[in-house]
């Protein structure tokens, strides 16, 4: 039955995608300040050398224009040349993407395995001494700025993808507390308590089960959340990323890394979400 | 009320007076220099000591804080407006016009929402003022941030426009416009006021964010996320622990913002 619906799910990736990268270029076409080159403030440069550099920014004013032209060199494999560090965008990924994918694939990993079992008893056990312990920690954490964590992460002689761990751990904890109270809160589940069950037996047949669709989607968001934290965190951290590289893009009014970027991360953040969801729909069928 | 809810209000309540009051409680004006006390510790003249320009801290802490205390709701009232427009339209109307704004919104929801931001106010022309930085900064924070707020709204409107009374309105030949003004709207401004309460201290952490990496509110206007920047230099930090006062004021005044709305929050998710 999913396997029919395939075809029209990545359609609609695809088309998602399309219209998100071009999202992405109008926004950064239209912002205020677009256009202007801190080159053309050097005093060695030469009037037609300053002539050449509005001309390459008039090049890039016609936003479809730009947009079809990029789609058709992406179909080639050419994702064009930053015009700040003078290099192919599709290197700059080659050498960075793996690294940032790495921190974030880390950082999410021991984000959930800190959160999730620090939410897991309260499936079990509702002490209020722990609810307040585990809130607090992960509300503390909640109210630190991403670059602040990184910073931290830096004195500390820490890993980025530690602190991308930190910024990824309260949302999980926060939201797969909820969740796995809310299941540990349905009827089977309290009348397999009454009947004396284990309660390691409680929560890996009645509990979970229950609850991993919603657990699925929430692995997906936190692919997201763990790239957002990555680019404030990278940059501060001079980690060679591509977080670090949109930060440098941002300031170098580099639009053909940012297009590129908005396409790389619409494109990573949406086959989570799909593959979660696709994962969650399969875990629900089984119950069914 | 629990007492820390009750803490939490109070601590909240004197921090909005102080900072309103800004212009008579602080020490100096936030731009003003003592060159002759660059750096200077706590002392009776300055309460949390100068920074490296010589400007007195507490002053810059009490104006940076009613910059993102006064407009970061100011952004959380744009935010929620822009997504009550689409949501509740989205929700109550129904159709292709709620498929076309749920797409809208999961476009919007699969860029991570700092990146959007990050580009877009990198793009701000050079010699932009103080001012116009601060307002450009909160109001891209409104502008960018509607989209999960949205789709709650889009579901609640949905809800209700589903409901039995609003479906024996309709029978009674309640025209739509009524229907959405006297029936519908009344009835999501619990959500509403949910996502308003909710959006507040995202607003101001992403500005903190936006403000360490150089790109939030310019000088000298101080903000919490440029006070942050201090905290770069960590050797003088730790010489200085009174330096660490802007990121306790931010996490204080955000837990606060979590306990008090916290019931909001849950019925916000």
């Amino acid at each position: 039955m999913w396997l029919r619906a395939l075809p029209k799910h990545l359609l609609r990736l695809a088309l998602t995608i399309l219209l998100g990268g071009l999202l992405g270029a109008t926004l950064v076409r239209f912002a205020p300040g677009f256009g202007v080159d801190e080159r053309e403030l050097d005093s060695r440069l030469s009037t037609q050398s300053i002539h050449v550099l509005r001309q390459s920014q008039a090049s890039q004013r016609d936003i479809l224009g730009y947009y079809r032209a990029y789609l058709q060199g992406l179909f080639r494999g050419d994702l064009g040349v930053s015009t700040s560090l003078g290099r192919p965008v599709a290197r700059l990924f080659a050498e960075r993407l793996p690294a940032t994918l790495r921190n974030v694939a880390v950082g999410v990993a021991a984000g959930w395995l800190f959160g999730f079992f620090l939410a897991l008893p309260m499936a079990l056990s509702r002490r209020r001494s722990y609810e307040v312990a585990t809130a607090g920690l992960s509300g503390m954490f909640l109210c630190l700025p991403a670059a602040v964590l990184g910073l931290g992460m830096v004195y500390a002689g820490g890993a980025a993808a530690m602190a991308i761990a930190l910024v990824v751990f309260p949302r999980i904890f926060h939201y797969s507390r909820n969740i796995l109270t809310h299941a540990s809160e349905r009827p089977h589940v309290l009348a397999a308590h009454a009947r004396g069950l284990q309660p390691a037996r409680i929560v890996v047949w009645h509990i979970l089960p229950n609850a991993a669709p919603l657990l699925f989607a929430l692995m997906g968001i936190s692919v997201s959340i763990a790239l957002g934290a990555a680019i404030p965190i990278e940059a501060i951290c001079d980690y060679p990323g591509v977080g670090q590289l949109t930060w440098l893009a941002a300031l170098n009014r580099d639009l053909p890394v940012l297009v590129n970027i908005t396409l790389l991360i619409m494109i990573i953040t949406l086959t989570a979400n799909s593959v979660s969801d696709l994962l969650g729909q399969a875990v629900a069928r089984q119950r069914i | 009320m629990s007492r820390a809810r009750l803490i939490a209000i109070v601590f909240l309540a004197i921090t909005f007076s102080a900072v309103l009051l800004a212009d008579f409680v602080a020490p100096a004006p936030y731009a003003k220099q003592f060159r002759e006390v660059p750096n200077a510790a706590p002392s009776a003249e300055h309460l949390l000591g100068t920074d490296d320009l010589g400007r007195d801290s507490l002053s810059r802490l009490l104006y940076g804080s009613r910059v993102s205390l006064l407009l970061a709701p100011a952004a959380a009232l744009l935010t929620t407006l822009i997504a009550a427009c689409i949501g509740g339209l989205a929700g109550y109307l129904g159709g292709w016009f709620e498929r076309a704004a749920l797409a809208a919104t999961d476009l919007s929801l699969s860029l991570p929402w700092l990146f959007l931001l990050l580009a877009v106010r990198a793009l701000l022309p050079l010699n932009v003022s103080p001012i116009a930085s601060v307002t450009i900064t909160f109001a891209l924070l409104g502008a960018l941030g509607w989209s999960s707020s949205g789709r709650i709204i889009c579901s609640g409107a949905r809800s209700i426009r589903q409901s039995d009374f609003v479906l024996q309105a309709q029978a009674l030949g309640i025209s739509p416009h009524r229907l959405l003004l006297r029936q519908v709207l009344p009835n999501l401004k619990p959500v509403l006021a949910a996502q308003f309460w909710t959006s507040i201290p995202i607003f101001i952490i992403a500005e903190a964010n936006l403000g360490i990496l150089g790109l939030g509110v310019a000088e000298p206007l101080p903000s919490w996320g440029n006070l942050l920047r201090g905290l770069e230099n960590w050797p003088e930090v730790k010489a200085n622990p009174w330096k660490l006062a802007p990121i306790l004021m931010l996490v204080a005044v955000v837990s606060c913002f979590q306990l008090v709305f916290q019931k909001r929050e849950e019925l916000a998710s």
